[in-house]
């Protein structure tokens, strides 16, 4: 209708884009989360992004490589079926490892959560204590923890192995499902437990019933973080370890400094292709995961 | 009758932390001042040989560099990340832009540090490049220096200092800083005089993430650090495990301990307006502050 009278030249056309893009830009800046004016910042970003993975992608290469050194020989899955095939000893550690993560991650769950449901549901003498002892193990460097626990357990005379790497592993899970286990509860409403009482639930009705499905989802994200710390590991582990508690942190490290086998790029490969399959469903949370 | 069910549910917890926890370091304060076995271990002798021992140039050397590595590699951490942090709270893909700098962090420590190795060898990757556009036919060695321990430092705890800052900078106004802009404040200066500010708790936090882990480092020096990258840690575990002498491993382990615990509580415990004072005298927070003045 407006055109029918005039033809739009050139310069209304870009007239019209520029208004239009001012509109545009006015609009979002009444937003909070407009884009960032200055690039600069998003520069950077992408640099830094390009840094973090760059080693990853390096890994991903060599992993397809036919020889033996690090200079391209052609493509070949070789190492990918020496890594199936032909690394029992390999598979053994990381059973180790699976092993200890579940294992640590579950111990340190029920304790944690034990302890988080008595803070915060009740008051006693020495709550102030557990939260502040709960807190050290976190920020002590961790080659601190393994050099004492090494000193302990060879001063209990406990014999070094995987029982050791389990009690170390627990050891520095606690604080984090406690600190989890709590920020929760601490979100959820107690009026509901103060119901339950009054409709007559018991002690026990009321933790298992009440608190603990409320709990829930803290519970769920402590546990997949005790699990992910304890397969990260390798300080601590180094320290207590001994015969026949070698996790894959710990198999890795030997494959490094005693004869490098590029079985150890197809091994790099596939758990970072294992861990980008099972964090991306997860980007959601993270945002969450971030902000406490 | 509360109270008891109260201590009941934290009784596992406190009895695991006493045992597992408190214990080994009581043992250690103890170990420190005790005298050294023949054969590791030690002599039920009152000492205080593994704190003088400390005073011996070459611990001295590497109390120095470690602290050394730690401002330098904390400082590049922070400076990197304060306009990460700031680019993932102004975007609309927030939990996109997290989620590629968690996928790095969640990928096996070891595998990463290897990766560098990967990279940074005699025969690795950058070298192969470098001989493919000869620019160099013997190979660089970019391993096995401060250099590549403070890069792959930085490398590593680079998420643990994003994290943190994008928290922070997120709950930040941004409508503060278009105020500053309109007030006649530069670009350059409504960043530094008013976001800034306004994020101190999460560059402390930041700071503290990077600082402390960094300071007790011990696998990153040993793989692809050399003669000059020997850090603290790397002393412990060598008394520790090569020369045995228990009493000096442990007196290092509570230096590092007291050190590290100590700045943690100096800083959590201020209040936010004290705070300000630790910042401004503590030139190892402060450096990316500076740097971004200029």
């Amino acid at each position: 209708m407006i055109h029918t009278h005039k033809k739009p030249s050139a310069l209304r056309i870009a007239l019209l884009w520029k208004t239009r893009r001012m509109l545009r830009r006015g609009g979002a800046a009444a937003k909070k989360f407009m884009p960032a004016r200055s690039s600069l910042s998003n520069v950077i970003y992408w640099v830094v992004i390009a840094f973090l993975f760059l080693p990853l992608f390096v890994l991903l290469f060599y992993s397809f490589n036919a020889g033996r050194q690090t200079t391209w020989q052609g493509f070949s899955t070789v190492w990918y079926q020496k890594l199936v095939m032909e690394s029992p000893e390999l598979w053994h550690a990381f059973f180790n490892s699976i092993t200890i993560a579940l294992g640590s991650a579950l111990m340190a769950t029920a304790i944690g959560t034990l302890a988080a449901v008595g803070t915060a549901r009740y008051s006693f003498k020495l709550k102030n204590f557990v939260s502040t002892m709960s807190f050290v193990p976190m920020i002590l460097p961790e080659i601190v923890v393994g050099v004492s626990l090494l000193i302990f357990f060879a001063g209990v005379g406990l014999r070094l192995g995987l029982v050791t790497v389990w009690i170390a592993h627990t050891t520095f899970n606690l604080p984090f499902v406690y600190l989890l286990v709590s920020a929760r509860l601490e979100e959820s409403d107690p009026s509901i437990v103060e119901a339950g009482r009054d409709l007559g639930a018991n002690e026990s009705q009321i933790l298992f019933r009440i608190i603990l499905p409320m709990a829930l989802p803290g519970i769920l994200s402590a546990f997949l973080t005790a699990v992910t710390l304890s397969l990260e590991d390798f300080v601590i582990t180094f320290f207590v370890t001994g015969p026949g508690g070698t996790t894959l942190p710990l198999y890795i490290y030997s494959m490094i400094r005693f004869g490098v086998s590029p079985v150890i790029n197809s091994l790099s490969a596939v758990m970072v292709a294992g861990t980008v399959l099972l964090v991306y469903p997860m980007r959601n949370f993270l945002k969450v995961f971030a902000a406490h | 009758m509360k109270k008891h069910t109260g201590l009941l549910y934290t009784m596992p917890q406190i009895l695991w932390l006493l045992v597992f926890f408190a214990a080994p370091l009581c043992i250690i304060i103890a170990y420190s001042f005790l005298r050294k076995g023949l054969y590791g271990g030690v002599e039920p002798q009152l000492s205080l040989d593994a704190y003088t021992a400390m005073a011996n140039p070459n611990i001295l050397l590497v109390t120095w560099r470690t602290l050394k590595i730690s401002i330098i590699a904390t400082a590049l951490t922070l400076l990197i990340a304060l306009p990460c942090g700031y680019s993932i709270a102004r975007s609309k893909n927030q939990a996109i832009r997290l989620f590629l700098v968690i996928v790095p962090f969640w990928t096996n420590f070891l595998v990463r540090i290897y990766a560098w190795i990967a990279i940074l060898g005699n025969e690795g990757f950058l070298n192969d490049i470098l001989k493919a556009l000869h620019l160099t036919s013997t190979g660089v060695q970019f391993l096995y220096n401060q250099t590549a321990v403070i890069l792959v430092l930085v490398y590593m705890y680079l998420p643990y200092a994003i994290l943190p800052l994008f928290s922070t900078i997120d709950k930040f106004d941004f409508t503060l800083l278009d105020a500053a802009r309109d007030l006649g404040a530069t670009k350059f200066q409504s960043y530094v005089r008013v976001l800034l500010p306004n994020i101190k708790s999460g560059l402390v936090t930041a700071g503290l993430f990077t600082f402390v882990p960094i300071f007790g480092a011990y696998a990153v020096p040993l793989l692809v650090g050399g003669k000059d990258s020997y850090m603290l840690g790397n002393i412990i575990a060598d008394q520790l495990t090569k020369t045995r002498n228990w009493p000096l491993a442990s007196s290092i382990s509570m230096t590092v301990t007291v050190l590290t615990t100590g700045l943690v509580f100096l800083i959590a415990l201020r209040k936010p307006r004290e705070q300000k004072q630790v910042f401004d005298a503590d030139p190892l927070l402060l450096q990316p502050v500076q740097a971004g003045k200029r």
